[in-house]
């Protein structure tokens, strides 16, 4: 029986192997589809989509943090300003133009801002972590106010110059380099995801979700967890602000506000908390719509983002992605397949 | 034989309250000590004290002849003393495999890791199949907790506690919570503990108690007012007062 047993696990490992890069392949398929479609469709609004893939990053930083450890944050795009900030400033003040160089200086300024916002959130929980955070990113803004000599104030940051792309490609006024520099950014940063989330420290980071104390009982530190996946998230938010930074050439003072932050969080709950898909289909459809229903409607379109709102979060509360997902999980199941 | 675990004059008040006055006890590898008491006698701020979650305010705690006293409670998991709970706590969505893994992995430092899935590391694997077969788990392994009865949800509370391989396991009310019908599995693996691993289990139920442990402490009113064999324990005057008050000298009781 023993044998058998084994056996069958063998098999569950493996088809859980395949389930798991089904899904990676099914996932980066429909982020280069989407990504073509997007071209495609709307050759002429690529400023929206590259704008909405930096908001992805942003948000997928953000369901690391919220969605993977139960850390409520509005304060998110801290992390995501600061890598613009830092993209920016290293062009426009030091005249280092290679956009590969100002993504990893986005990096590193969101992995930096990561730590800070770690360190001073991670000692409160529930709402002063919450308030905590709120006060984080209005420092930062306050910051990057006052700093004015090198973020340009209120005025935003501008005089980004940028080097052709790998020295061959170069940031066309039509942004087509653009996009698919962000669209690559983006399936890296889905991969690199897709396989923390999976590992075990993702692992980790989930039952830190679910119960601190069982993980303390475990030997392992909570707080230690979390700090590093901040500084994780951190990286992810900053190369979204690099982005940012690489397809506008300016830096305005919004991308580090609590509205931003806000915003981010919105998009999160209604695709999903907890799911790097969720994060990605909450953006779309939030961006999509603002776009759409602003040009539809110029005067109502607040409402009817509001009221989309409340609709999935009364009755899709896991969110877009989550409830298709649950649904499509359950008809499975009723079909007689067991799922692992 | 040097002591596995060591508690010495532990004392603990809060503010004025006292709850714990000078409690001292002694384990040696292999030990199987059941620690009884009645309710409010101060068990739960003993195990609290023991495994770090509170600070005492005055005494002294020592594992395998280090002095732990300032070391909080995930330091005294890594040196080998290991806690289960008396109401299961055990992440929902997870696998008996993914709990077991996650212990296996936190024991040998890789719990931190960012790549590599150890569903797939068949190192990890190997163990965390071994142990759940030992403990009648292994059908189960890939269900979600949420699915699985509350017996088998406490045999995994004890295979996780197994696979961070403690050197003392601090078990708090065992059988808690489980239908009669699965007490014996319970018993089962608890009989089937490894020789070499200390035991303190904290327990209402006596016939368990008289099962497993070979030796009884009994804390009343925040102090130890027994140590010895289980069949004495019956016989001792003080015990009898702890739990019946003053009815225990009214001899045709009890």
């Amino acid at each position: 029986m023993s044998g058998d047993s084994s056996v069958s696990n063998t098999n569950s490992m493996t088809r859980l192997r395949s389930n798991f890069i089904r899904r990676d392949l099914i996932g980066i398929a429909a982020i280069i589809i989407t990504a073509l479609a997007g071209y495609l469709l709307f050759p002429d609004n690529l400023a929206l989509l590259t704008r909405l893939l930096a908001i992805a990053l942003l948000v997928l930083s953000l369901d690391l943090v919220t969605g993977y450890c139960g850390v409520a944050t509005l304060g998110q795009a801290a992390l995501f300003g600061s890598g613009a900030y830092a993209a920016g400033i290293l062009s426009a003040h030091y005249g280092i133009t290679d956009p590969l160089l100002m993504t990893l200086g986005g990096i590193v300024a969101g992995v930096v801002a990561g730590l800070v916002c770690a360190i001073v959130m991670l000692r409160a929980h529930g709402l002063p972590q919450l308030v905590l955070s709120i006060a984080l990113v209005y420092l930062f803004h306050e910051f990057a106010n006052k700093a004015s000599s090198w973020t340009g104030g209120s005025d935003g940051l501008s005089g980004i110059m940028l080097d052709p792309l790998f020295g061959v490609f170069e940031f066309d006024l039509f942004g087509h380099t653009a996009y698919f520099f962000g669209v690559a950014l983006l399936l890296i940063v889905f991969v690199l995801l897709r396989i923390l989330v999976r590992s075990p420290f993702g692992m980790l980071c989930r039952g830190i979700k679910e119960d601190p104390v069982r993980v303390r009982a475990l030997g392992a530190s909570p707080h230690k967890a979390l700090v590093k996946m901040y500084v994780i998230s951190g990286a992810v938010a900053g190369t979204g602000g690099a982005l940012s930074a690489i397809s506008t050439q300016v830096v305005a003072l919004d991308s580090l506000s609590f509205t931003q932050s806000a915003e981010a969080l919105v998009m999160l709950v209604l695709g999903g908390t907890g799911s790097l898909f969720g994060a990605l289909v909450g953006t779309l459809i939030f961006m999509l719509f603002e776009d759409f229903v602003s040009a539809a409607n110029p005067f109502h379109w607040l409402t009817m983002v509001g009221a989309l709102l409340i609709a999935v979060v009364l009755f899709a509360p896991k969110g877009l992605y989550g409830t298709a997902e649950a649904f499509l999980a359950g008809r499975k199941k009723h079909d007689g397949e067991t799922r692992a | 034989m040097s002591a596995v675990l060591e508690v010495i004059n532990l004392k603990k008040s809060f503010g004025g309250l006292v709850v714990t006055s000078d409690v001292s006890l002694s384990m040696a590898t292999g030990d199987r000590v059941a620690l009884i008491g009645p309710n409010g006698a101060g068990k739960t701020t003993f195990v609290n004290l023991v495994t770090g979650a509170l600070r005492p305010s005055s005494g002294e705690v020592r594992l395998r002849g280090e002095t732990v006293t300032k070391v909080g409670p995930t330091g005294r998991v890594q040196r080998g003393l290991v806690r289960s709970f008396q109401v299961t706590r055990l992440f929902q969505d997870m696998t008996p495999a993914e709990h077991v893994g996650l212990a296996v992995l936190q024991r040998t430092g890789n719990s931190g890791r960012l790549f590599g899935n150890f569903l797939t590391r068949t190192e990890v694997m190997e163990e965390v199949d071994h142990l759940l077969e030992k403990l009648g788990l292994l059908p189960l392994a890939h269900r979600k907790v949420r699915e699985i009865a509350y017996g088998q949800q406490r045999l995994l509370e004890l295979a996780i506690a197994l696979a961070l391989k403690p050197s003392v396991l601090l078990l708090d009310e065992p059988a808690a919570g489980v239908p009669q019908s699965d007490t014996s599995r319970i018993e089962e693996a608890l009989a089937n503990l490894p020789s070499d691993l200390s035991v303190l289990m904290i327990e209402h139920d006596m016939d368990l108690v008289f099962r497993f442990a070979r030796r009884v402490i009994v804390l009343a009113a925040g102090a130890v007012i027994f140590d010895g064999s289980p069949s004495d324990v019956t016989k001792d005057a003080r015990v009898r007062e702890a739990y019946l008050g003053s009815y225990a000298h009214a001899s045709h009781v009890a």
